[in-house]
């Protein structure tokens, strides 16, 4: 023992690790609900006025905020409302009926799914040949960019007549408007990954005299991956949209687009927002989809823990 | 003699080298003439840059015998590295031929007559130590067992068994390193062209790697062609030392280094070694590189 006592620091609290880990989410969501309900109330106030005057009915603050909080066709709906019809949406319909959401998800979710193994692939392949010829890089990619400019609500009409004239109708008219949005971000970083391999390690293949096959899969593909997951998390959730999008102007009569647009024409506020709760939920869903894999891919190649 | 050479010659046998040597003279201080390695006439290299020509290499004429361990040493721009690269087929001289195992750099990189060791290990890090080693031998064509008979040999030369699953980051620097070049031997080359190998190194673990780089030379027979800006270590490993100078890059002196093969780091406090250091050091300060 020292002789030298020092003086006790006084001690700190001790927080729980879940709280310290989770606390910043929740303060942020509880604000944010906070906002949202005080906002309902100010952008629903009119309406709910307007009908109990035109009602001729006499009325108090308290039943004033409570109508723009109950409202059936509100500006904005309040979360409570929200998370209501989303629940009815899903769990109160078969999955078969028109009604339910979860059969407008799975359209949605098949075209997503069809749309992103087509720009993905896509995408890649067009990576692959930019790299492997200068030509191509510099006749290719300044169409690439341009077909970015390109506003898709333009284009997706156009896309659904032409291929419905040649009897295309259905899943793959939407899956290639989604490709169309998502190939791009997987050209760019598969580009940049296959690139990146440093000179020393593109040397080593040329004093083994390897073929250009050899060099590309055992060199620049695995070098690729990394840069390739980046953008397929990105990607994905474009051709989600895309997806959407192409629901939207052609009259589709199920998916979350027609389910949106549905909303937009009826005036069923609340109706649209648990479509768009349900979207934000696949998206989630197939980022946490791209990234489980990513893990795995990630470990079986050597990635520090 | 004979049993040297029988040691050495499974080791380089490759299917497309050359013979063991025929000539066996019985007194090993004899002069044979053994074959060259390496025999570069009047090789000189311009790079074309922005600010316009660089002359890297001018008029280098060089022989490399067989079983030789020669090293380049000079400053940086004094053209070492370019040198080795273009033994290596890496790079292709503006003037003047140069051979390599007799017949031309590009012909003996297809031929895979030499291993390369860089100065980083680059290492690929998705593969595992004995994939790493492997990979070479997956290029030319050896099949399973030979890749993993093979890996196994190399990687207990350069005391890495054990160590076959790690993945190149849970190794230290010196270790990635043994790693390399137990990547360049795998696939026997006779040639190994060493480019600072172990300049990014701390002091005491490149001791112990040059103490281990002479074993492996006197145990293989191979022939080595080693870059270095350090004069002891030039001295400690060579048997020949190439002194260079930049602008432009040019070789000011050979000298002729003959300690005994199995030399341990002590030598390095003997006056020879000490004699031999002192004309490195004078052959570059006449180069008077350091002025500008």
């Amino acid at each position: 023992m020292s002789s030298i006592s020092y003086a006790a620091r006084p001690a700190a609290v001790r927080w729980h690790p879940l709280v310290i880990r989770y606390s910043p989410v929740v303060v942020v969501v509880v604000a944010i609900v906070m906002i949202w309900y005080a906002a309902a109330v100010l952008m629903n106030l009119r309406i709910v006025r307007d009908q109990f005057e035109r009602d001729e009915t006499p009325y108090t603050v308290a039943q004033l905020i409570e109508g723009t909080l109950s409202a059936e066709r509100p500006l904005l709906p309040a979360p409570h409302q929200i998370v209501e019809t989303f629940a009815d949406d899903v769990f109160g319909w078969p999955v078969t009926s028109p009604r339910s959401l979860v059969h407008h998800s799975w359209v949605t979710l098949s075209a997503t799914f069809l749309g992103f193994l087509l720009g993905a692939t896509f995408g890649i392949v067009l990576a692959v040949l930019i790299v492997h010829a200068r030509t191509l890089q510099k006749s290719l990619l300044p169409w690439i960019i341009c077909s970015q400019m390109v506003p898709i609500l333009a284009v997706a009409p156009i896309v659904i007549v032409v291929l419905g004239s040649i009897g295309l109708r259905g899943l793959l008219p939407k899956a290639i408007i989604s490709a169309y949005l998502c190939f791009f971000p997987v050209t760019i970083g598969v580009v940049k990954g296959l690139t990146s391999p440093d000179p020393m390690q593109r040397d080593l293949m040329r004093t083994w005299s390897a073929t250009p096959a050899q060099i590309f899969w055992k060199l620049r593909w695995p070098a690729s991956l990394p840069f390739l997951f980046t953008s397929l998390k990105v990607s994905i959730t474009i051709s989600l949209i895309g997806a959407i999008v192409a629901e939207l102007p052609t009259g589709a009569q199920a998916g979350i687009g027609a389910r949106l647009l549905a909303g937009s024409y009826y005036g069923q506020t609340i109706q649209i927002w648990a479509a768009l709760v349900a979207a934000s939920l696949l998206a989630v869903g197939l980022i946490g989809l791209v990234s489980f894999f990513e893990r795995w891919v990630a470990q079986s190649m050597g990635a520090r823990a | 003699m004979a049993f040297a050479s029988a040691a050495v010659s499974p080791l380089r046998a490759d299917g497309n080298m050359r013979a063991p040597d025929p000539v066996v003279s019985v007194d090993p201080t004899a002069k044979k003439s053994p074959a060259l390695a390496v025999q570069a006439r009047g090789v000189s290299l311009t790079f074309q840059t922005a600010d316009g020509e660089v002359q890297a290499l001018s008029n280098v004429d060089l022989d490399v015998a067989e079983g030789d361990f020669v090293s380049f040493i000079g400053p940086s721009g004094c053209g070492k590295t370019t040198l080795l690269r273009i033994i290596a087929d890496l790079e292709q001289p503006t003037a003047g031929s140069i051979q390599v195992n007799g017949v031309t750099p590009e012909q003996a990189r297809l031929q895979r007559h030499y291993g390369y060791i860089f100065q980083a290990a680059a290492l690929y890090p998705w593969r595992t130590i004995e994939r790493n080693v492997a990979l070479p031998l997956e290029i030319m064509g050896y099949d399973a067992a030979q890749r993993r008979e093979r890996v196994e040999h190399y990687l207990k030369l350069v005391n890495l068994s054990g160590f076959e699953r790690k993945f190149p980051w849970q190794l230290s620097g010196g270790m990635q390193q043994r790693a390399s070049i137990a990547r360049a031997l795998s696939f026997e080359p006779a040639l190994l062209l060493m480019d600072e190998p172990f300049g990014a190194l701390d002091e005491i673990v490149r001791d112990h790697l040059n103490e281990q780089l002479l074993r492996l030379w006197d145990q293989t027979g191979k022939t080595v062609v080693f870059v270095t800006h350090s004069i002891p270590e030039a001295v400690f490993l060579s048997s020949k030392i190439v002194v260079m100078s930049p602008r432009p890059g040019r070789i000011i002196d050979v000298i002729a280094c003959n300690f005994p093969r199995q030399r341990t780091l002590e030598i390095r406090e003997t006056p020879e070694f000490l004699k031999i250091a002192q004309r490195v050091r004078a052959g570059l300060r006449s180069g008077h590189s350091y002025d500008e």
